[in-house]
């Protein structure tokens, strides 16, 4: 019987998904023997066209990282759900959007102002900014349309499974993989490689009154290893993160920032988190709890650091 | 999953049916997804009415009915009742309010139609997610708890007791009594204290239904409305309450003489004392830390000279568990420290004294026998009493106390007609709103009282003229004259405010009640429910409460009375079944809802590391509910899906 | 920003305690005080009950603005409810700022049960500013 066929690509991402698959090591020697990587960018040298000429659904199973932002992710996107049976939305970029919708925060026209003409290191006198479409002599250049809005894959395909994480951590990816191969598959839809419950159920850190009278930012205490972030007054996403990444932010004395994306059930992990977060402000009257409040000073990148694309509201008013 | 839906619009006679297109509305509520049929009728409460949803439900197989009609405050409860008659559990209803916030609020017709579709709309889209709920009833144990033994803890005690049920009434002091047994006359009848009370007192040790327990406190509270547990800490007196006959001989021998604290250190006690003649119980306790045998070992005069054999040192602090149905805290207030307010010299001038002090010099069976007198031995010719003493004060209490003119003029009288001294009152209004209060100022007037309108700004003893040499002086600005005077006086009273007690804020917390801004114990509504807490079964009465004075004391507490009565009288009470319930699955034990639960129904399950809530203590405000981070808590009735069906129905609307 | 139509009427989802704003809201009504139909009320037991994914989906979902009605502080049937609706919704009107989404648009009104001038005055002047200001429109980015 041949082995399964499996497929790696990124799209708009960091790089960071691919290297937590590469952080497999021998594993991913032992892997290779049980699965035909087809496809791979940052790897492997496959084109465009490679998977173009292969047949519908003969991937058996691919991993998309990366959000939507460009016309090109968005092709890809579309090419390798058509030639795919398992389609995976690997990372929380694929899953919310991650990083790069923090773009939605802002539009197209003013990050390419900043990029393209703003920055101090930017030598642009003519104010050049990029186009889709050129004319040269030779004929038409043409780049990918770069998004107002990014989005999510699951909002521009449809996903079979999602495995969440900045990255997926390594003995996860490693598990959903033997999974696969194994033809372990779970409920169409599922998030796997991940817990059902929150952080909090697997944070061994002793978890306190949770009453907030300053928001503290990371550089301005040294915690307590024993005792819980947001008892101490930083912002910790995990009690509105999903768990199985083994709390390793935590260990290293560094709050979680939501990177697993929202608990199972959760509408929008942002909105729940500033719920749990300001409920707890240990203030009664106007004054006091709006100083408080003025301690978060960036809620959007605090609370939607890398689900802002799945939210409700999606992105800012543009 | 498909439901069966019954619509009903009511034309409530033209109250609805004149602006709103009754019709239409039932039209479209046809259209709308699980509905299997939508009617109009007149009157929906009416009985008819109310049959066509009883037949509908068993004809039809209804699962789910809405009724469109008036403000659920009116007739939920109606259709509720209806529904379950007709065999359909009443939580499958949901009300659409089209008449007070719809027609009744509407000059446009269209407007208005368009308006009771999107309402209709909503509840159609919410009920969808609705669940059957049970009703659950407890009973209600009929022994009730009364915390603190004074005026109004008497009242509410006596009223209850004479009902025929059980009271246990803890006091922490040795004696009942509280505040009043120490205070000379009343205002404003100027009836003797302790004659009035003295005789309530009496009636609390001898009924049979009261279980006085003197010398405790509470020490512990759980439960809920109808079955709670609570823990009091019997303190030792070390003499046996049974064997004593209250004959005072040990009081009598005893050697050793300390400050009296119900003389407010103005008198002395012994040892082994018992704080006032009719003190209730009539036994005396030892104060070990000054008692010669717990010092020394010596001593043990009182033994010697007892003929029942009462004293006994080896008495130990008891535990003692109590089940009751309700409880009520009477426990009363403190006086404001004058101390604090150095520019009047209290603790630092002689012959600056406070209110209750001077009610100790007044007393018969006070430190003087009655007389008013300087540390010099003297009568005062001249007396100033200073109001507002730590009250409506930015830096101390912003509250006024309420009785400190009333009595401010009682003493004054008392000064007046015990020493003939020359009374000047500063204050900054007087406030003698009861009955009789404004006809006793006016006697205070024809006293010739000197009312100055200012609050004093200084008491000092540093005299800048011959006439104010060996005199306390109170300067203060007379408002109406518009000039700072500098009065010289003998004796100055202090009026200073009612505060909480410094126990009130462990108390609350043991009762699990809250408290207001100013510290005392917080109504369930100021104007509606004032002897109520937030707490079912849970009562409070007295200055606890606020500073109020005594007939306000003695109505509060019998109103408490009467509010336990009734909940014990109805034998069991129905919990409301739309309280939050956690899913031990979902809860991943982050703790983020423990702490906002103001009636702390929320425990954590430390073995299974999840939190759980106690529903009989929930009182359903779903604030937990929108706080948790894991979408664990789901409030019954009021779920997220429920609440975003009628959401999304309502934003989706046309306008 | 101008509304492009001279007959758009705002569309605000009201979240009404029971205790206080609700019934003052059915005072009003009893009281037949006359005021514009834009907001349609849900009832919650309490204003603490308003999780602020309500009011996202509300605004995501076609909603022109959300109003919600408390008891005023200190009267809260609950005792503390409407405090944790403050300390929400203040940060809450941080992160709509930073959305775009004007201030008008999210409202935390104190409603008691005896105020039914006072809770059609609130509806009548959100209704207005949110004319001025004009429809939402939040298609979420669907725009590509």
């Amino acid at each position: 019987m041949a082995n399964p066929k499996a497929a790696f690509y990124w799209a708009s991402s960091c790089g960071g998904c691919e290297i937590s698959v590469l952080e497999l090591g021998k594993g991913l020697v032992d892997l290779s023997k049980k699965v035909d990587i087809v496809f791979w960018p940052i790897a492997l040298d496959f084109k465009y066209s490679d998977v173009e000429s292969m047949p519908e659904k003969s991937i058996d199973v691919c991993f998309f990282n990366g959000a939507i932002q460009t016309s090109e992710n968005e092709h890809m996107a579309k090419l390798l759900r058509e030639k795919s049976k398992i389609l995976i939305a690997f990372g929380a970029c694929a899953n919310g959007g991650g990083i790069p919708a923090l773009a939605n925060t802002t539009s197209r026209e003013q990050i390419f102002t900043r990029v393209y003409k703003e920055t101090p290191t930017t030598d642009n006198p003519k104010g050049i900014i990029p186009e889709t479409k050129v004319q040269v002599k030779e004929g038409e250049l043409t780049i990918p349309e770069f998004y107002n809005t990014v989005r999510t894959l699951d909002q521009t395909v449809d996903v079979d499974y999602y495995v969440p994480g900045c990255p997926p951590v390594g003995e996860q990816v490693a598990a959903v993989m033997n999974d696969i191969v194994g033809g372990k598959l779970p409920q169409k839809g599922s998030v796997i490689g991940a817990s059902d419950k929150s952080l909090c159920d697997e944070c061994k850190r002793v978890k306190g009154d949770r009453k907030i009278k300053k928001i503290v930012r990371t550089y301005e205490i040294i915690p307590d290893t024993e005792k819980c972030l947001l008892d101490q007054g930083i912002i910790c996403m995990g009690p509105a993160t999903r768990g199985g990444c083994g709390a390793q932010c935590i260990s290293a004395n560094m709050p979680c920032r939501g990177c697993y994306g929202a608990v199972p059930g959760v509408l929008d992990q942002g909105a729940k988190m500033l719920s749990a977060l300001s409920s707890n402000f240990d203030a009664e009257n106007e004054q006091e709890i709006e100083r408080i409040a003025n301690g978060v000073l960036d809620p959007i990148g605090t609370f939607y650091r890398y689900t802002l694309a799945r939210s409700l509201l999606r992105r800012a008013k543009a | 999953m498909a439901e069966k839906i019954g619509v009903y619009v009511c034309d409530c006679g033209s109250n609805i049916a004149q602006m709103v297109n009754c019709k239409s509305v039932v039209d479209y509520a046809a259209t709308l997804p699980n509905v299997t049929v939508a009617r109009e009728y007149q009157y929906m409460c009416s009985d008819p009415g109310q049959e066509l949803i009883k037949k509908d439900i068993k004809g039809l197989g209804l699962t789910r009915v809405v009724v469109a009609s008036c403000s659920p405050l009116m007739h939920e409860l109606t259709f509720r009742r209806a529904v379950e008659e007709g065999g359909l559990n009443q939580f499958l209803f949901q009300m659409a309010n089209i008449r007070e916030q719809c027609s009744w609020i509407s000059e446009n017709k269209e407007m208005a139609t368009e308006r009771a579709k999107a309402i209709v709309g909503a509840a159609v889209k919410r009920v969808v997610f609705q669940e059957p709920l049970e009703v659950k009833k407890v009973p209600v144990n009929p022994n009730v708890l009364v915390v603190g033994g004074g005026i109004t803890g008497i009242e509410a005690a006596l009223q209850i007791a004479d009902s025929g049920k059980k009271v246990y009434l803890v006091e922490k002091e040795p004696t009942i009594g509280g505040y009043m047994a120490r205070f000379d006359k009343t205002f404003p009848t100027l009836d003797c204290a302790a004659c009035i009370l003295t005789p309530k007192m009496v009636n609390v040790a001898q009924h049979p239904n009261i279980e006085l327990l003197s010398y405790s406190d509470v020490t512990g509270f759980s439960g809920y409305v109808g079955n709670f547990t609570a823990r009091i800490r019997r303190r030792p007196r070390y003499v046996d309450e049974e064997k004593c006959n209250g004959c005072g001989l040990c009081t009598e021998k005893c050697p050793i003489s300390v400050p009296s604290e119900f003389e407010c250190g103005l008198g002395k006690r012994k040892a082994i004392y018992r704080p006032f003649p009719q003190a209730v119980p009539n036994v005396p306790v030892i104060d070990r830390e000054h008692c010669l045998f717990f010092m020394k070992g010596i001593c043990k005069v009182c033994v010697k000279f007892c003929p029942r054999g009462a004293i006994n040192f080896d008495q130990m602090e008891e535990y003692k568990d109590l089940d009751v149905g309700t409880a009520i805290l009477a426990t009363g207030f403190d006086l404001f420290d004058a101390s604090k307010v150095k520019q009047y010299g209290y603790g630092r001038l002689s012959n600056v004294i406070t209110s209750l002090e001077f009610e100790r010099f007044s007393h018969a069976s006070g430190p003087t026998g009655g007389k008013i007198l300087l540390k010099n031995g003297q009568m005062p010719a001249s007396v100033a009493i200073l109001h507002c003493i730590g009250s409506r004060d930015t830096n101390f209490n912003e509250y006024c106390s309420r009785v400190c003119c009333m009595y401010s003029m009682k003493i004054a009288h008392l000064a007046h007609e015990k020493t003939g001294a020359k009374v000047y009152e500063f204050y900054i209004d007087i406030r003698a709103f009861g009955k009789g209060y404004e006809e006793f100022y006016k006697r205070l007037l024809e006293e010739d009282t000197v009312f100055i309108r200012g609050k004093a700004a200084e008491v000092t003893d540093f005299a800048q003229t011959a006439a104010e040499k060996g005199k306390l002086i109170v300067v203060a600005e007379d408002t109406l004259l518009g000039i700072v005077r500098r009065i010289p006086v003998d004796l100055v009273v202090l009026s200073v405010g009612l505060v909480p007690r410094k126990d009130a804020a462990d108390l609350a917390r043991v009762f699990s009640i809250s408290r207001s801004q100013d510290g005392f114990f917080l109504e369930r509504h100021p104007k509606l429910a004032p002897v109520s807490t937030a707490s079912d079964g849970i009562f409070i009465a007295g200055s606890c409460q606020g500073p109020k004075d005594i007939p306000d004391s003695v109505a509060q507490g019998a109103a408490a009375a009467a509010n336990a009565l009734s909940l014990i009288d109805r034998k069991e009470v129905a919990l409301e079944p739309t309280v939050a319930v956690i899913d031990e699955e979902s809860c991943s034990g982050c703790k983020i809802c423990l702490g906002l639960c103001a009636f702390n129904a929320i425990t954590f399950d430390e073995s299974k590391r999840v939190s759980r809530v106690n529903d009989a203590l929930c009182k359903g405000c779903g604030v937990c509910v929108a706080a948790c981070p894991s979408g664990a808590i789901e409030q019954r009735n009021f779920t997220d899906d429920q609440l975003l069906a009628e959401v999304e129905s309502v934003c989706a609307s046309e306008r | 920003m101008t509304n492009l139509t001279s007959n758009f009427e705002p569309n605000i989802v009201g979240f009404l305690c029971k205790w206080c704003a609700y019934t003052g809201a059915d005072l009003a009504g009893t009281s037949r005080i006359k005021y514009p139909p834009n907001v349609t009320p849900i009832r919650v037991m309490c204003s603490g009950r308003v999780d602020p994914v309500l009011v996202m989906k509300a605004l995501s979902s076609g909603a022109d603005g959300v109003l919600i009605a408390g008891c005023h502080p200190g009267d809260c049937h609950y005792t503390s409810g409407n405090v944790k609706t403050i300390r929400r919704f203040k940060l809450l009107q941080r992160m709509l700022d930073q959305f775009g989404i004007e201030r008008d648009r999210v409202r935390l009104e104190w409603v008691s049960a005896s105020e039914g001038e006072r809770y059609a005055q609130v509806v009548e002047n959100m209704t207005e500013t949110l004319r001025t200001l004009g429809p939402l429109n939040w298609n979420g980015g669907k725009e590509v």
